[in-house]
């Protein structure tokens, strides 16, 4: 039986009374992973890979075991197969950056989808228009669900590249990944799986996946930010060339030329987030011990009373599919209320609330609205921050009526 | 939150709801429209100027209440100002009119209508309201 009061006490910033309903913009931290950042500050506070003194070597230890924990969580081949980025945005660009400029030509087509994050289609905007290649997006169909009838046609005009979101933080829409990568994989092409909004939420095996990328964010699943993870597999990661370039990811530098270091940490430069990576390895455990088909069964159950509640207000407008076929977000609007004006208002009762374009402007033109109402779920939601998400959004409606 | 909430006062609802010299002008002199790219709240005004006075002012777009409000404040104040004198209408003017704490994430949505204004009819640079946040 899950137990959501015990997890809740967890996570100090619920002492005092906040409704927290903002997950899919970034999570709140459990002390289990405040705590792991602090005792490598207090106790072995250090830079790692290179100094010969114990504190090194412990700070060393922890910032490498985050990987192996990582490794299991997502189920990859090997621990070379974990890059640490700063957050899934740059994993998406290291990929667009490092493998793109090499491998997309003039003509090629890339397929992204209109429900994207802006994250996820940018940095190939910036590919294709250096390296002349075209892009098509695949639209959805009046359920907020991906039109795989045009993703089939797209296909069949071989796309160099296909990137699209596990889960669309703006609409929540489950995307079905097994059947879209084993099928853009069949047509020749290099899969991209933007799980921003999917390794938090459910459980991922990459190798079942069969994608060639797969990239998330610390902050999104219980961690600290500038910590992420690009997932890639190895055969395209050994032929890649460095992103960035400076310390820890080389070999040897002679005037002449420098050998790079070898996978993961070939991706790696500079001075790395040593704190942060430790504490996403402290957020690993702390998911892998409620389990992660808890949380999608906890998240699928709030989704579901939530929906439910929401569908019973007059004047409001949910976007997205059904809440079987959907993760722990719900976006809406209400009839003659902004959305910002309805997170101010929810505001004033402690309910953090997003509102906006949900960095996916291209859908909000496509539906047509300037902005949506988000309420987003996780580990830590209780169905009583729901009840009180209804009663911020009937405040709202009185006040504006 | 109480019914007599400072945010959301009734002048400002009534302006929201009714909002005042709303609409299009068939021959402006003056036509600018901007919009908050964050929020996607849109505001545009139209001017008839007359020996450097404003005559007469519509002004559309849709948006928060803070803004639409704004801007409808707004365009009860320039009806029959001169340009000079509109000109000088500032920042804390705005603010001071809509007469509410406004937190720094609705900032923008309430100097919107003020920016259309300055960029409009004086063509000065768009950022320049945004240094003081």
């Amino acid at each position: 039986m899950y137990d959501v009061a015990a997890v809740r006490r967890d996570f100090p910033i619920f002492d005092n009374g906040l409704a927290y309903l903002d997950s899919a913009n970034t999570s709140q931290r459990p002390r289990q992973v405040t705590g792991a950042m602090m005792e490598y500050f207090e106790k072995f506070n250090s830079n790692i890979h290179r100094a010969a003194y114990h504190i090194a070597e412990e700070a060393t230890e922890r910032y490498e075991g985050t990987r192996e924990k990582v490794r299991a969580f997502i189920n990859a081949a090997s621990t070379k197969e974990i890059i640490y980025t700063r957050g899934t945005t740059e994993a998406i660009n290291l990929v667009a950056y490092s493998w793109g400029r090499a491998n997309v030509h003039p003509g090629d087509l890339i397929v992204l989808t209109i429900f994207d994050h802006h994250s996820n289609i940018v940095p190939w905007q910036i590919l294709a228009q250096a390296n002349g290649a075209t892009i098509e997006y695949v639209d959805i169909d009046e359920r907020g669900e991906l039109r795989q009838d045009q993703f089939r046609d797209l296909l069949e005009r071989q796309p160099r590249l296909v990137a699209f979101s596990h889960v669309s933080n703006a609409l929540g829409t489950i995307n079905p990944i097994e059947e879209m990568v084993a099928l853009a994989k069949k047509a020749g092409a290099t899969v991209l799986v933007d799980g921003a909004q999917g390794a938090p939420h459910q459980g991922v095996d990459v190798r079942a996946l069969g994608c060639d990328f797969y990239a998330f964010s610390g902050h999104k699943m219980l961690g600290p930010t500038g910590a992420g993870i690009l997932y890639g597999r190895r055969e395209l990661l050994e032929h890649m060339q460095p992103f960035m370039a400076g310390g820890d990811m080389i070999k040897t530098v002679r005037v002449e030329g420098t050998t790079y270091h070898d996978l993961p940490w070939k991706f790696e430069a500079g001075t790395q987030a040593i704190a942060e990576v430790i504490g996403l390895g402290a957020a690993v455990d702390y998911l892998t011990e409620l389990g992660m088909d808890n949380v999608r069964e906890h998240e699928r159950e709030i989704t579901e009373y939530a929906y439910e509640a929401l569908s019973e207000i007059d004047g409001l407008t949910m976007y997205g599919p059904p809440p079987s076929r959907r993760a722990g977000v719900i976006s809406f609007s209400l009839d003659g209320i902004h959305p910002h004006d309805l997170a101010t208002i929810a505001d004033r009762d402690q309910v953090c609330l997003r509102a906006g374009h949900h960095c996916a402007m291209p859908l909000m033109t496509r539906l047509n609205v300037p902005a949506t109402a988000r309420a987003s779920f996780y580990v830590y939601t209780q169905k009583d921050e729901v009840d009180r998400l209804v009663g911020s959004i009937k405040e709202a409606q009185r006040i504006f009526k | 939150m109480s019914a007599d909430d400072q945010f959301y006062r009734e002048y400002i609802l009534d302006h929201y709801k009714n909002p005042r010299n709303y609409g299009r002008l068939d021959h402006a002199d003056i036509t600018h429209e901007e919009n908050n790219p964050l929020c996607g709240d849109v505001v545009g005004m139209d001017f008839l100027v007359k020996d450097g006075v404003i005559e007469d002012i519509r002004f559309h777009g849709r948006g928060c209440a803070i803004s639409q409000a704004s801007a409808s404040l707004l365009t009860e104040r320039l009806k029959g100002l001169s340009l000079d004198d509109a000109r000088k209408i500032t920042k804390e003017d705005v603010l001071g009119e809509l007469g509410i704490d406004i937190s720094p994430a609705r900032i923008k949505c309430a100097l919107l209508p003020l920016k259309v204004l300055k960029v409009g009819a004086y063509g000065l640079a768009a950022d320049d309201d945004e240094d003081e946040e």
